[in-house]
């Protein structure tokens, strides 16, 4: 009997291993060794003809360090994060609590702050161009309108960033908004019918009782908000190229730069080891928090 | 007191959506319009087809829209076989260091493909894919979100039918096969939206792989043809925008509930 077992075990572990291996090797070859293959190019020089690269172990750290425009941009996406999470998760929420609600219009309304989220990034910005040019764009016509001034806003460092994080903004908080709605159509009808007994207002039943059952999928979207304040830089490249003067540069679009218009392959990967170490300290954050308030199977 | 409040709330949710889809109407009307009628916003202003003429001259649309096609389509087969044999051997199978092995592939989700770019670029050169349909797919397919995906679908299989299917005499693969995956459906359908949409819309990866108008994705080409140097006017890159957004749009406005419910349903939480 025992016998049966082990070769049960066995059974399994090899079949497991198997159907796992695809998986496995693909996983290796584009997120794991290209990982390590990183941390290892950010200990060398930049290899030119005359001088091969040779190890020059945290140099590449340290010039980045010593870049003033590394911390501009630093501080840029910093900024990008600090603005574009909390506020993309405020509206999703307000537009899943309308979009949940018994509106005029709510096939309109929902479909309209859902769209952005199937355009692609550089369509986006290709829309929202139209409303920044300088003089012919919509929002200087606006502002015509009250007589205000033509105001460049891609253009001047003062707004150049501002004009991008409302272009992310807009083109992500659709999407979470779907998982609040998911999330709301959970909330047993009962918890809004007791709370109207005991004579709730809707505003504190949708504090008290709504926000806190959210609290998981809130926690879900700002991991996905974290990442997307890393990854979403497609735009910078039809509205300011990361100008003017490094003003709305942020790290990614930076780390691209480096890599392949200026050729320098290393600080590039020692800056995407920094940008992994920062996603590796959001993940086990996350991860922990996530693991103690939400059960997966 | 509290009807002008819900009074209010409506307005401001449908203001709300007012402004969310206003971008994309005033493409629109400038797609159809002179660029300066777009501008003046004459609404009495004449229509027209030619920006979309000159901007369907400007580029090998087709070229990009089949590249696009195939991609989203590689991607996604590749996706559906990779996850579904992880997910399945993490669901239902017991192996030693299971548990050490799911971690790594959760971190995955934090190794983002788009911050490997440079490494990846070179694995790809080295593999002989660059400027390849394939090279641009290869490095998503292993999706940890997907195999996280998949994994929970499977548990959800009771395994009486599992055992009812082998008591048949049913091999393991069969069984996955014949009973998990038809059962696993819907979240087959979620993925695949949201897979589809992904790649659509991708554009730092395959801008870097790609080198040549033949594996150009859309999204690519669009940024080249509006690019400031090229000097083309906000119409024309209006009609051009439509134009390429156009499919995955109607696709939506079209199977909007399918799409939404398909979210739901997945259980994507």
């Amino acid at each position: 009997m025992n016998k049966r077992v082990n070769l049960e075990r066995r059974r399994q572990a090899i079949y497991g291993w198997l159907l796992l291996s695809p998986a496995a090797v693909m996983l290796s070859i584009f997120a794991f060794y290209p990982s390590a293959a990183t941390f290892w190019s950010s200990l060398f020089s930049r290899g030119t003809r005359r001088r091969p690269s040779e190890f020059i172990a945290l140099e590449n750290y340290s010039d980045l360090f010593a870049d003033p425009t590394f911390w501009v941009v630093l501080k840029n996406n910093l900024l990008y994060a600090a603005v574009t999470i909390p506020v993309s998760i405020v509206i999703a929420l307000a537009m899943a609590l309308w979009a949940n609600s018994k509106i005029p219009a709510r096939g309109f309304v929902r479909t309209a702050y859902f769209t952005p989220t199937v355009l692609p990034m550089i369509a986006a910005a290709n829309l929202w161009l139209f409303f920044y040019t300088p003089g012919l764009g919509v929002l200087d016509q606006i502002g015509g309108l009250f007589g205000l001034p033509s105001i460049n806003w891609l253009g001047q460092p003062q707004t150049a960033l501002w004009a991008v994080i409302i272009v992310t903004i807009w083109k992500e908080a659709g999407f979470f908004m779907i998982f609040y709605l998911a999330a709301l159509q959970t909330i047993p009808e009962d918890l809004k019918e007791a709370s109207d007994i005991e004579g709730a207002s809707r505003w504190t039943y949708t504090r008290r009782i709504v926000l806190p059952l959210l609290m998981p999928t809130t926690l879900f979207i700002m991991v996905n908000a974290t990442i997307n304040s890393v990854k979403l830089i497609d735009h910078l490249f039809i509205l300011t190229k990361g100008g003017p003067s490094d003003a709305s540069k942020l790290i990614l679009y930076y780390i691209w730069e480096m890599a392949f218009a200026f050729f320098d392959a290393p600080h590039a990967a020692a800056m995407t080891i920094l940008v992994l170490g920062v996603l590796c300290i959001v993940a086990a954050v996350q991860l922990f928090f996530i693991d103690r308030r939400t059960h997966y199977q | 007191m509290s009807r002008l409040g819900t009074l209010l709330e409506q307005a401001g949710a449908i203001l709300l959506a007012v402004i969310w889809i206003s971008p994309l109407l005033f493409a629109f009307w400038a797609a159809f319009h002179t660029s300066s009628d777009a501008v003046s916003f004459n609404l009495l202003s004449p229509w027209t087809l030619d920006n979309f003429r000159t901007a369907w001259e400007g580029a090998p649309w087709l070229r990009y829209f089949l590249n696009t096609f195939l991609l989203v389509t590689i991607v996604l087969i590749g996706q559906f076989f990779f996850t579904t044999l992880a997910g399945f051997a993490f669901a239902k199978m017991d192996f030693p260091a299971k548990d050490f092995v799911f971690i790594l592939v959760l971190m995955q989700l934090f190794i983002l493909p788009e911050v490997l770019i440079v490494e990846n670029y070179a694995m790809v050169s080295r593999l002989g894919l660059f400027d390849s349909l394939f090279g641009v797919g290869m490095p998503y397919m292993a999706s940890a979100f997907g195999i996280f995906l998949m994994r929970q679908s499977f548990k959800s299989v009771p395994i009486e039918l599992h055992e009812a299917a082998r008591i048949e005499g049913c091999s393991l693969l069969g069984i996955l096969w014949r009973v998990y995956v038809p059962l696993a459906k819907p979240t087959y359908l979620a993925y695949a939206l949201v897979s589809v949409s992904t790649h659509w819309n991708n554009f730092l990866w395959p801008l870097i792989v790609t080198n040549s108008p033949d594996t150009r994705p859309l999204t690519v080409g669009l940024s080249i043809f509006g690019a400031p140097e090229n000097g083309v006017d906000i119409s024309v890159i209006s009609a051009a925008t439509m134009m390429s957004v156009a499919p995955l749009l109607v696709a939506f406005l079209l199977f909007q509930r399918q799409f939404v419910q398909a979210f739901l349903r997945a259980g994507i939480k």
